[in-house]
């Protein structure tokens, strides 16, 4: 079995480095906020958003049928069409493609496809280099960490830790951390990368099964270099990004940059049909699970979602611990729902890593029952007898007590019930974690219980 | 009309004057009221761990002790959303059945059942910061989201407590920012729950609120829990404390 | 079994029932941005957006809006002497003006760039545009366009001609005007370049171009119908 990760311990490290854990908040706090304005600015967003997740769950529901169509259209248009059951074959189809073509260096953008496949090292360790030309991805590439965030995946770092892993690594002036700067150092070290790459990869946001395209959204404009400078173009799609038809993807490019970073759109939004001009398309479709969750009656409505962030945006645990505490290459209240789906055992401990406050629910654009989710994906690690023993141990001696009145109210009869027994759950550790930062409440003299039988059933 | 009265748990040990100020306004608006000494908990706890089988027990006796009532009636968002929403981990009976769709929470059953239009008896001038949980609002719709930006504000809370006289509500920066309490949650992911609550004090002791009133204790329990750790001026209250006439 | 089988075979054996039916999609007659495309009838009483469009009003000045918002700029020209006089005035340091329209034709013409890797160079890149999106202050741009896709990303700045009166409403009506098979690239480009990687601070010129500068101005044949 695997161990598990830890997202307390994780987030308590990250809110223990205060300015870190202010400015996060600050910032992604920030982003829900703009995303409330560019909301406001769409009446009709409700309506939207049904059509969106209606679209989604009709493809879902006529998968097979979408998939083969977008082969086919695919194909018409002279792009070659891969297909990957899991992370290992995607990865050996993407290296078998690259080797073909004698590629030494790779350029790519974004994509959470190829972090969940764990396709960078896979190609490093076969004498590829890989370099991420997303400023985020490049960041978190030199601080050998994943993103933190699946829009802006370094937002949990201070200018000032950029400003020493950029002296570090492409030796600028450690002590100048003002943006601007920062992110043409980068720029001028990237485009030499962009030009001598032998091949681009990218995601895809969305795939048209009508037209046999794909979409890629991105703000740096990265995509498009890595698309259009070198010869070699491979997308690697996830067999859930499809969608029937081009006017569909109205509907969803007017809500995900607006869900995400509050824009009407993001800066580029691309569409590919074919190898461009004088170069060469490749698109891996990937299941990877997908199939699997597609027949979970409880789960399977995680597979729309478009990857905007707004349920981490939202999330107030998301905001105060950071991306990284999920241990995962999903974060926030979506990787809390996906993650587990991968490896139940590594991530039994992500859906109590949530208040449940429900925000998530409502901010997703394609109407995921994303708090709901995590709440059933408690049953299951329960039901699965994956729960951490001070959990199992204390939920247990509690279902005990409340189910018999006698023992309960004995119990109470004792007096100090609260702090003897019902805390259990709470207090069920010698570490009593609510006392470290809370007080505990007083005990009241008498229970209401008590306080009802001498006041109001005196003979 | 024969109303029970369902106190939580926590109530019950820690806050008995929430469970009298709840009983004796139910009264003075003319309910007759009868609490069953035999229920424990709606079983939230254990369930919300995803613990269904420790649950279970629980449920069934909620059910069992409340089955003959026509309306059930708790102070509190959270247990009340357990029972009308996820009171599952035992077999769903007509009795079951009843049971979970006849409870009510304190505020919607003032607001939209009684249709409450006065608490003449009540004044609370005082500078109060309205906490509605994140059960009540997202749950059981108790107010308008905040990021459902497109829909017209409400919030049923704030309704009750605009017929209070002198009260005076402050604005904060996030007026519906969860707290941090969640349940279990509030020690098994201590540090994030504990920053939550202290950004959720600080924001209303920034604008000046004296007072954290809320239709759910658990909440309260917890940002309780730490106003009294940073000594800051304020307190919390239940709002059938203030709708009854003020703490007592 | 291939794995296109494989995968095809386990979507069958586990697709979600009952199936969903495909909604219809909003068409592309206006409906005002002001008041919402309320597409279902009896939702009259939605939120006003101040500053967008009604029905009867111009999109333009909403277009530019939008696009100063992302980042870009707009500049009404009154004819193919102006705009090159725009882009001398606004790029006088500029060694390289690579082309791609007759109006404003530069030092290097986009037809004789043979490979991408030519482009690294170029100062301001320029190219005419078929479509405006109001609601997004987005041009759309093809290889039909842009001859080399790279122009548009590898230019440090981009100059984009548009005719004013090629400019729809939301991306739903974008959506209904656009072939997407036909061209191999097509991009919805809204302003320059962004990154708020670093503590959100929105820089421009991350990677592509670093400005976007729209010249409004109708193709000769459409001015001149002669």
């Amino acid at each position: 079995m695997t161990r598990p990760v830890d997202p307390e311990r994780r987030a308590a490290g990250f809110i223990a480095l205060e300015l870190h854990e202010s400015t996060h908040d600050r910032l992604v706090w920030g982003m829900r906020q703009n995303r409330d304005k560019a909301v406001a600015g769409v009446p009709e967003w409700e309506e939207l958003r049904e059509m969106a997740s209606r679209i989604k769950e009709h493809t879902l529901t006529h998968l097979d049928h979408y998939l083969e169509q977008f082969e086919k259209s695919a194909t018409k248009l002279r792009t070659h069409v891969h297909w990957a059951r899991d992370a290992e074959e995607h990865n050996a189809v993407v290296y078998d493609v690259l080797n073909a073509h004698r590629v030494k260096s790779l350029i790519k953008s974004k994509s959470m496809l190829q972090e969940e496949c764990g396709m960078t090292p896979y190609l490093q360790q076969r004498g590829i280099e890989v370099t991420e030309s997303d400023l985020g991805e490049r960041i978190q590439q030199l601080s050998d960490e994943p993103p933190s965030h699946i829009v802006v995946p370094a937002i949990h770092k201070l200018r000032t830790d950029v400003a020493a892993l950029f002296a570090e690594k492409i030796g600028t002036d450690p002590k100048d951390s003002d943006p601007h700067a920062l992110a043409e150092a980068m720029r001028q070290n990237a485009r030499p990368r962009f030009l001598k790459a032998d091949a681009g990869m990218t995601g895809a946001n969305f795939a048209v099964a009508e037209t046999g395209g794909f979409v890629v959204c991105t703000n740096e404009g990265n995509a498009d270099i890595g698309a259009s400078v070198p010869p070699l173009h491979i997308a690697s799609i996830g067999i859930e990004k499809l969608i029937p038809r081009g006017r569909d993807l109205g509907i969803f490019i007017r809500m995900l940059s607006r869900s995400a970073l509050g824009t009407p759109i993001t800066q580029y939004t691309s569409h590919f049909h074919g190898p461009r001009r004088g170069g060469e398309l490749h698109v891996v479709l990937v299941d990877n699970t997908r199939s699997d969750r597609l027949g979970s009656p409880d789960f399977w409505h995680a597979l729309k979602c478009i990857r905007c962030g707004a349920c981490m945006n939202t999330c107030p645990v998301y905001r105060r611990g950071g991306g990284l505490s999920y241990g995962a290459t999903y974060s926030g209240p979506i990787g809390v729902i996906l993650d587990p789906g991968f490896d139940l055992s590594k991530y039994r401990e992500l859906p109590f890593h949530s208040s449940l406050c429900g925000s998530c629910t409502d901010v997703c654009p394609v109407k995921i029952d994303i708090s709901d989710q995590i709440y059933k994906w408690r049953r299951v690690v329960a039901a699965k007898g994956l729960l951490s023993f001070a959990k199992r141990v204390g939920m247990s001696a509690l279902g005990k007590t409340l189910a018999h009145p006698p023992l309960y109210h004995s119990a109470e009869a004792v007096g100090e019930w609260a702090l003897e027994h019902l805390p259990r759950f709470l207090l069920y550790n010698p570490l009593n974690p609510w006392g470290k930062h809370r007080e505990l409440p007083a005990v009241p003299r008498q229970t209401f219980r008590q306080w009802y039988i001498e006041n109001r059933r005196k003979p | 009309m024969k109303l029970g009265l369902f106190i939580p748990c926590y109530i019950d040990a820690f806050f008995p004057e929430v469970g009298v100020a709840t009983l004796e306004l139910l009264e003075r608006l003319g309910c007759s009221v009868e609490y069953p000494l035999d229920p424990t908990c709606c079983g939230q706890p254990m369930a919300n761990s995803g613990c269904q089988d420790d649950a279970s027990a629980t449920e069934a006796l909620f059910v069992h002790c409340f089955q003959d009532f026509d309306t059930v009636v708790g102070p509190s968002g959270s247990c009340v959303h357990h029972v009308r929403f996820n009171l599952d981990a035992i077999e769903q009976t007509p009795q079951a059945q009843k049971v979970r769709g006849r409870t009510r929470e304190l505020v919607e059953f003032l607001l939209d059942d009684l249709k409450v239009v006065g608490f003449p008896w009540a004044a609370f001038p005082h500078k109060v910061g309205l906490h509605d949980s994140c059960t009540a609002v997202r749950g059981l719709g108790h107010a308008r989201p905040s990021e459902r930006v497109n829909e017209p504000y409400f919030s049923k809370t704030r309704d009750l407590l605009d017929k209070v006289r002198g009260l005076e509500l402050v604005k904060i920066d996030r007026p519906d920012e969860c707290c941090g309490f969640g349940g279990s949650f509030c020690v098994t992911d201590e540090a994030v729950s504990a920053k939550m609550g202290y950004d959720r004090v600080h924001d209303f002791h920034r604008h000046g609120a004296e007072y954290i009133v809320s239709a759910d204790m658990s909440c309260l329990l917890h940002m309780k829990g730490v106003i009294d750790r940073l000594k800051l001026p304020m307190k919390v209250i239940h709002i059938a404390q203030i709708l009854n006439g003020g703490p007592p | 079994m291939s794995p296109r089988e494989a995968i095809l075979s386990a979507v069958r054996k586990n697709l979600p029932r009952p199936a969903v039916p495909l909604p219809e999609v909003p068409g592309s007659e206006r409906k005002g941005i002001k008041h919402g495309l309320g597409y279902k009838e009896h939702l009259t009483r939605l939120p006003e957006v101040p500053g967008a469009p009604d029905v009867n009003e111009p999109l333009l000045p909403y277009f530019r809006r939008q696009l100063e918002a992302m980042g870009g700029r707009s500049f009404e020209v009154a004819d193919a002497a102006a705009a090159r006089a725009k882009v001398a005035e606004l790029f006088p340091d500029a060694n390289v003006v690579c082309s791609a329209v007759s109006e404003v034709p530069g030092t290097r013409r986009i037809q004789d760039v043979r490979d991408p890797h030519e482009l690294n160079d170029v100062d301001v890149g320029v190219v005419r545009s078929p479509l405006g999106v109001a609601e997004a202050g987005a041009v759309w741009l093809t290889q039909a366009e842009l001859v080399v896709n790279a122009l548009g990303v590898l230019s440090q700045h981009l100059v984009v001609l548009l005719d004013p009166a090629a400019v729809v409403e939301t991306m739903h009506d974008a959506y209904e005007r656009i072939d997407l098979a036909s061209s191999p690239y097509g991009v919805f480009l809204a302003g320059p370049s962004a990154t708020g990687d670093i503590e959100g601070v929105i820089i421009h010129g991350a990677q592509g171009a670093r400005s976007l500068t729209v010249l409004l101005l109708a193709p000769a044949a459409r001015k001149d119908p002669r």
